[in-house]
């Protein structure tokens, strides 16, 4: 190559370098904020604001659904597995709200509870046929990708 | 290495890619145009459905596709960029012409798509977590370089797209992996390099035929708009009136 281009490729890729290091910083830096829900562990560990609008993510613990008989108002508790934080919302949930499904919850904390106003629901990346889902659940293993 | 160069350059000769192109214009046209019938013909009518989503989860047919192309069609065209900011070569600026305002409706594509499969699935059309607004920059991206070549002197827009388009470069690895370095709504990836994929051959296999005809579209659809391209540059040329002259009797 000869250099003058050689020394042209040098600077584009130091300056596309340099702004990448900046740009890394940065999220880094506001990796907080960019991060869309804190997870239970954070809210039991006081991380978590109180009095403002954040959000709550994590698995809907298994029979921790509770509705209330006259009203839509439900409560229910969600876990990283490390902590368990309850969450009471008045409203319809999403389709794929079930024990055991991620969600994510927007509300505000009272006393270690979120009053939340919106729930929505996070599917993972796996995806299958309803026959192979229902053979899974009758194994006690949980190899998903075995076929 | 010496043939590698000598590839380089004749590509980089005009009469060449109009002609050289036709060819695999030709070729990328049928073979997407059959590959996204047996996709989603596939995908649409005979793949299982998905045990939570139920049918809603099909939109992956179109959405997957599309969103892997807006980032390949930059990262391509970013490649274009670098060609022309060390080696300026001309006709890398066509490439990243023909190539702007079709990553633009690609990108725009898979945010729409997601968005409708959001509302169901999730519960919303729009959050704005780490994936959907690395998306939406990427957007942005395309837009501004579509903005930015009218907006400046024509001997330096070129390059200044160029250089805009090199340094957005940066996106791309952020929107592969905003997924695992930030909680997101948006779920991981679904297919992998290195792992199997998360999900049975009967869903995954229509999927990657549909990826791959969205590719071959693609380069049609740039090749057509590059060729065009090319044609109103170097409407002076001899080879160019020679093109015109047999194909339309002028």
């Amino acid at each position: 190559m000869n250099p003058a281009r050689k020394q042209k490729l040098t600077l584009v890729l130091l300056g596309v370098f340099g702004v990448s290091v900046a740009i890394g910083l940065t999220l880094y830096a506001l990796s907080n904020n960019i991060n869309l829900f804190y997870p239970p562990e954070k809210v039991v560990a006081g991380e978590a604001p109180e009095g403002t609008t954040i959000r709550v993510g994590g698995m809907v613990v298994d029979d921790s659904v509770v509705r209330a008989s006259d009203s839509l108002k439900v409560s229910f508790q969600v876990t990283d597995y490390a902590e368990k934080v309850t969450i009471k919302y008045e409203g319809i949930l999403p389709d794929l709200f079930r024990e055991g499904q991620g969600i994510v919850a927007e509300g505000q904390l009272q006393n270690g509870v979120l009053m939340a106003d919106v729930v929505l629901a996070k599917h993972d990346e796996q995806y299958m046929p309803p026959e192979i889902a229902e053979t899974l659940k009758n194994k006690p293993t949980d190899e998903v990708s075995t076929y | 290495m010496a043939r590698t160069w000598q590839w380089f350059h004749r590509w980089g000769s005009p009469p060449h890619v109009f002609h050289a192109g036709r060819q695999w214009q030709l070729g990328f046209g049928v073979a997407g145009f059959a590959l996204l019938m047996l996709g989603w013909v596939w995908g649409l009518a005979f793949a299982p459905v998905d045990y939570q989503q139920g049918n809603s989860y099909r939109i992956i047919f179109l959405h997957v596709p599309v969103a892997f192309l807006a980032q390949s069609l930059y990262m391509a065209m970013a490649a274009a960029g670098l060609v022309l900011l060390v080696w300026k070569m001309k006709i890398a600026d066509l490439v990243i012409q023909a190539t702007l305002p079709i990553g633009a409706v690609i990108t725009f594509l898979a945010l729409v798509t997601g968005a409708i499969w959001g509302k169901p699935t999730w519960g919303t059309y729009w959050v704005w977590d780490a994936r959907l607004t690395s998306m939406l920059i990427l957007l942005f991206l395309y837009l501004g370089g579509m903005a930015l070549r009218p907006a400046l002197p024509s001997d330096v827009a070129g390059r200044a797209v160029a250089l805009l388009l090199v340094v957005g470069v940066i996106n791309i690895p952020i929107i592969k992996y905003s997924v695992e370095w930030w909680n997101t709504l948006h779920q991981g990836a679904t297919l992998k390099l290195t792992e199997r994929p998360a999900m049975p051959a009967s869903m995954w296999v229509p999927l990657v035929i549909s990826i791959l005809a969205m590719y071959c579209l693609a380069g049609f659809w740039v090749l057509q708009r590059l060729r065009t391209l090319l044609l109103l540059r170097e409407s002076k040329a001899k080879w160019a009136r020679e093109w015109v002259g047999e194909k339309y009797g002028l």
